[in-house]
């Protein structure tokens, strides 16, 4: 295993170098060191997560040195392969290769490629390292990693006016974020005397489960603070729309596929841990599943195709919230991987419309590509049906899974993620009618439309298939399999302790299955009738009801409210400490009153320092005139 | 000569010729400080280097000096796991920083830097001096050519400035000159180890007087809130190798004297205040980054950064735990990195476009993407992201703070984090208006001065930064391995309070591991938020 370091090296060096040379030697070289690193790092990947499942136990350590050492912290350096971290590690170079190589095609006439793709394998390189880190320190390390290269990427047209504020607005929101998950790191070093994490879960074997609100339940939320920033749930949820002012291969690489998963990562890993804290995970399964509603609901009516397919991130990642926090974590790890592949190729598909048509990203001025994009307008369809969970393609697996561990939790969870679901099923079906059904209603646009080149159609194609067949890595008892992927994971999710996933058995699974899907049919059939010919539909509800649409579209006025209440006061306050406690409290009543008191007491003496003789005699004259009278008195 | 004094006094015989040098010679005069500076970090190195993993074999040089009423001084220089790296530190900085303002004065460059190897001798000094009074003459040795730095070759407001800096540390330092001659009165000697041992027979009250005069000294320099206002002014004004070894060192001997004198000398006392001392570190904290959030002048963000990052340093020793005052350690020589290299970029770009005000730019990024790649690097640090210095320091201290012995540690924890968001804040918005966006539109904003990107002289100063940055980043250990003997014996010394760590109800099927109680109660351990 002695390769194993280069997997992520492999793509630092391809930063390096590209962002040292790169700007010189072309984009021929550029093209080569970047998908180069990339797909070595796939190949050794591969090795090792066979290696992996070859060893005892589905576990390999990997110590290389010892990072910190002072007083009782000793932090080292060093990676886990398990089944956890080694299907992510293939998720991540396995998409990340594609998404190299669709990006050559996408990216081929910006001048800052070289830049570009410099960032992209630095992102690699940080996820990697968030993935397989063996300490919660070393995680943190990819943590805040890949969100140095997220907000690179969104800033990377920095010389406009968007993207920068977008690139700061995601850096800051995760900040606030990473603030949970230091705080939780601190309070898990108090609690275990360690922060690794095979240190901490063989601890937490042996303690009992936490009822209300204990020192481990304030650790495991405040971990959940951090996931909410870097996996956009509320009330953090908000940069992640912005980010789609980076280019569309990022936003299907970190902004779909792993970066933004990488909250739900943290809680799998320590998923024993979470085991112990019910309360907090009754907070996630909530917050999953009010963020999955909440954000669908504001996909409904947006305009540009990014901007619905970002909401679709927001609301699936909310499932995949509402799946840990109803104890699923193999569930809520299985729509991760689910949705990796179906969401990174619908926004490749994006991508492709968007190249297709010259930089339009507005639904409303597409329509009638069928024809002219094919490959595109096919492999998005196996995506929709992927994430509108129509049997038997990968979504439908997983999110049942989800759909039916939430009803065990309670049914109102189960009612606010079916009305999600179908809530996704309309907004994805509105989007494929007004993309490439109906007439074009931008000509001249439609007429220059062309597919895509080799290199973007070949990695949305190979998407496809596993956006199709992967569901069946988790087929449930219920429909005659065994939920293999459970299987797979447990050893990393359980980490050899007693307390495991949630029984199998109760609850009407095939009813329950049966409705979500009928529903999501139902409601994507409506979606596509009313928009397969144009935009009279819409309009029309436009028109009724008015303030509904204005408040969807303007996404319940949450960044207004939070520049209101948060950022301005914030400002205001920053500017109050400056002039009044700073310059009129400290400097002013502080410091320079009594040097101007001293320099007025310093004058009116010297008013008396007069020089002449006469006034010397006449003060002196009256001070003997004073110690006479006293002496005589 | 001893290598340790040639270290101290050689800058300082070398900047007095160069004081007397005629005007027409400045450039020859700034050549030969800048050589000499070099020789010495040289010098330093190669003596120094092969000690780092325990400083205090070199032998010290001691010799009793003169009397004062009766009190014998001696002239007692040595090198131990406190002040080594400072001392490194200073040596590396004072030429380095000579070359990256190679061209930015345009007047008396031989005696500014004259002035600067005089300043270098009163660092080294006070930082190598083990003998309080010994060490008191090199602390206040430090203002004068400060003093003479910022009011000659300052900005428009030097005078002020100059004035205020030298009057707010005296007014500090002559209050703890009357304490340290009353405990050095009662113990025969300026010895610290004597004065201890004189201190710990006072009642309690007057320890704790004393102690406060020590620490208003040092908490002056720190800059610890409310007394930090002088630090803007001082920062803003100097000219930006003046700025540059402010925060590079000068700063940190107020970190320094907390550590190597005031809790030593009055542990109990020092004990006694570490509420309060956290609290106005975590103040600090917060209120430096609020106030550097709305900043509009680049080196006055800058300034009000360091009274955040100080703050840092602050609440690490207040933790009373080897983690919180190693990452204290640590984070005092990433100041001294990252913000004397913030200074140095500022400087660089001040001389091009004459402005630092951040709405004059907007756009840099295109104009010089070199600068543009540094400036980022060293904000990286500045914001702490791991693998980089600032990282690391700042989470030790955090773990420091909250695994502190004293109840109030975990508040004052999660409190302090607020600063680590408000860090990225100010500094990355600052980042936006300066470098992204379009170029700045008007004919005579900054942007529109600036038409070369850094020359082989400033890439050279800034690349040795950008190193250390991320060595620090990944080996911390080779930096803090020289003190955590020290540091560890230091805290042993004063009977810190054991860390506080939290003990948790352990399964009842599963038998009790480690030393826990098996209490029902444990697992509902006290929420101090």
């Amino acid at each position: 295993m002695t390769y194993a370091w280069l997997i992520p090296v492999l793509p630092l060096l391809g930063f390096l170098v590209n962002l040292l040379v790169g700007k010189k030697v072309g984009k021929g070289f550029v093209t080569a060191v970047a998908v180069g690193s990339v797909t070595l790092s796939f190949i050794l990947a591969v090795r090792l997560f066979l290696a992996m499942k070859g060893a005892d136990g589905h576990r390999l350590d990997l110590a290389y040195f010892t990072w910190m050492q002072t007083g009782a912290l000793t932090v080292p350096f060093g990676f886990t392969v398990d089944p956890l971290s080694g299907t992510m590690m293939l998720v991540i170079t396995g998409i990340g290769l594609l998404i190299h190589l669709y990006s050559v095609g996408y990216m081929h006439e910006e001048e800052g490629y070289y830049r570009y793709f410099a960032y992209l394998n630095l992102f690699v390189f940080f996820m990697l390292t968030l993935v397989l880190g063996d300490s919660l320190v070393l995680m943190f390390v990819g943590w805040e990693g890949v969100g140095l290269c997220s907000y690179l990427l969104i800033g990377y047209y920095f010389e406009t006016d968007y993207a920068p504020d977008a690139g700061l607005k995601a850096f800051l929101t995760n900040r606030v974020g990473d603030l949970g998950v230091a705080i939780g790191m601190m309070a898990l070093f108090a609690a275990f005397g360690t922060l690794t994490v095979s240190g901490i879960l063989t601890q937490a074997g042996h303690l009992a489960p936490e009822v209300g609100f204990g020192f481990l339940t304030f650790a495991t939320l405040m971990l959940f603070v951090g996931a909410t920033g870097k996996s956009a749930q509320l009330p953090l949820y908000l940069w992640l729309p912005d980010a789609m002012a980076g280019p569309t291969p990022v936003s299907a690489l970190i902004h779909a596929a792993t970066m933004v998963t990488s909250g739900i990562y943290l809680i799998c890993r320590l998923a024993p841990v979470f085991q112990l804290t019910p309360t907090t995970l009754t907070v996630v399964a909530w917050v999953g599943g009010l963020t999955a509603l909440f954000a669908a609901t504001i996909g409904l009516f947006q305009r540009d195709i990014k901007k619905v397919l970002a909401y679709s991130t927001v609301s699936q990642l909310g499932f995949m919230f509402l799946g840990l926090g109803a104890t699923g974590f193999a569930a809520g790890f299985f729509h991760v991987f689910t949705h990796a592949w179906f969401k990174a190729l619908l926004f490749l598909g994006a991508g492709s419309v968007i190249h297709a048509l010259h930089h339009q990203q507005d639904l409303f001025k597409m329509g009638g590509l069928k024809s002219k994009t094919p490959v595109t307008f096919w492999t998005m369809l196996i995506a929709t049906f992927a994430i509108m969970g129509l049997p038997p393609f990968s979504g439908f697996f997983s999110k049942d899974e989800i759909l039916y561990l939430a009803y065990l939790k309670s049914p109102l969870l189960w009612v606010i993620g079916v009305v999600a679901a179908c809530c996704t099923s309309f907004y994805m079906w509105r989007l494929m009618a007004l993309t490439f059904w109906g007439e074009p209603r931008d000509h001249h646009a439609y007429d220059h439309a062309h597919e895509s080149p080799k290199t973007m159609t070949v990695p949305l194609m190979v998407l496809a298939v596993g956006s199709a067949l992967f569901g069946f890595w988790g087929v449930p008892e219920a429909f005659g399999g065994h939920f293999a992927i459970g299987e797979w994971l447990k050893p990393a999710l359980t980490f050899g302790q007693l307390h495991g996933e949630h029984g199998h058995h109760a609850g009407p699974a095939i009813a329950l299955a049966a409705t979500s899907t009928v529903l999501g049919v139902i409601f994507g059939l409506f979606g596509w009738f009313k928009y397969k010919d144009g935009l009279a539909w819409e309009e029309g509800f436009i028109a009724k009801f008015p303030a509904v649409h204005r408040v969807l579209l303007n996404k319940y006025y949450v960044d207004e409210a939070v520049e209101l209440t948060i950022l301005g006061p914030l400002r205001w306050f920053g500017n109050v400490c400056w002039k009044l406690f700073d310059v009129i409290l400290i400097d002013g009543v502080g410091v320079n009153l009594p040097a101007a008191l001293t320099k007025v007491a310093g004058d009116f003496v010297a008013l008396f320092q007069t020089g002449r003789v006469r006034n010397y005699v006449f003060t002196m004259g009256l001070g003997v005139a004073a110690l006479l009278y006293m002496l005589l008195k | 000569m001893n290598t340790l004094s040639l270290l101290v006094f050689g800058p300082a015989l070398l900047g007095l010729l160069l004081l007397f040098l005629p005007e027409k010679f400045g450039k020859a005069g700034k050549s030969i400080a800048f050589l000499g500076a070099v020789a010495f970090f040289v010098i330093g190195l190669q003596k120094l280097w092969g000690l780092r993993a325990d400083p205090s074999v070199l032998a010290p040089e001691r010799f009793t000096w003169f009397a004062v009423a009766g009190l014998p001084v001696e002239y007692h220089l040595a090198l131990d796991g406190l002040n080594y790296w400072l001392v490194l530190l200073t040596l590396f900085l004072v030429p380095l920083t000579m070359a990256a303002t190679w061209n930015s004065l345009k007047q008396g460059e031989g005696r500014f830097n004259g002035l600067f190897l005089i300043l270098s001798t009163g660092m080294l000094g006070a930082l190598l001096a083990q003998d309080l009074l010994f060490f008191y003459l090199f602390w206040e040795a430090m203002l004068i050519p400060m003093y003479f730095m910022i009011g000659v070759w300052g900005g428009d407001d030097r005078r002020y400035a100059a004035n205020k800096f030298f009057l707010f540390t005296l007014s500090g330092s002559l209050l703890w000159l009357v304490a340290l001659l009353m405990v050095a009165g009662k113990a025969g000697s300026f010895n610290p180890t004597l004065m201890a041992t004189a201190a710990a027979a006072m009642p309690f009250g007057t320890q704790c007087w004393l102690f406060l005069a020590f620490a208003v000294a040092f908490a002056i320099k720190v800059p610890l809130f409310p007394l930090h206002t002088w630090l803007p002014d001082a920062h803003t004004q100097a000219p930006t190798a003046g700025s540059a070894i402010l925060a590079g060192v000068l700063l940190k001997l107020g970190g320094y004297g907390l550590l190597k004198f005031a809790i030593p000398i009055f542990p109990a006392a020092a004990q006694h205040y570490a509420k309060p001392m956290a609290l106005l570190a975590v103040i600090a904290i917060i209120y430096g980054a609020l106030v550097a959030m709305v900043q509009r002048d680049i080196k006055k963000l800058v300034a009000y950064s360091s009274v955040s990052h100080m703050g840092f340093v602050v609440l690490g020793i207040a933790s009373f735990t080897v983690v919180g005052t190693q990452g204290a350690m640590l984070q005092m020589l990433n100041h001294g990195i990252s913000t004397g290299a913030l200074f140095l970029l500022v400087g660089m770009i001040y001389d091009r476009a004459h402005t630092r005000m951040i709405a004059d730019f907007g756009g840099v990024a295109v104009k010089m993407p070199v600068f543009t790649a540094f400036f980022f690097i060293v904000t990286l640090s500045s914001i702490g992201l791991p693998l980089t210095n600032g990282f690391v320091g700042e989470f030790w201290i955090l773990n420091g703070a909250f695994t502190s012995g004293f109840q109030w540690g975990r508040l004052y924890a999660c409190l302090a984090t607020f600063g680590v968001v408000l860090g990225a804040a100010y500094m990355l918005w600052m980042f936006k208006r300066v470098f992204w966006g379009a170029e700045n539109p008007d004919p005579e904003s900054g942007t529109h001065h600036l038409h070369d990107d850094l020359n082989l002289r400033e890439i050279a100063v800034m690349l040795p930064l950008i190193g250390l940055i991320f060595w620090m980043g990944l080996r911390p250990g080779t930096f803090v391995a020289a003190s955590e003997a020290s540091v560890t014996a230091l805290l042993k010394e004063v009977q810190a309070p054991a860390p506080n760590m939290i003990t948790l109800a352990p399964a009842a099927a599963a038998p009790a591991h480690g030393t826990e109680a098996p209490t029902p109660e444990a697992g509902h351990v006290e929420e101090h938020r």
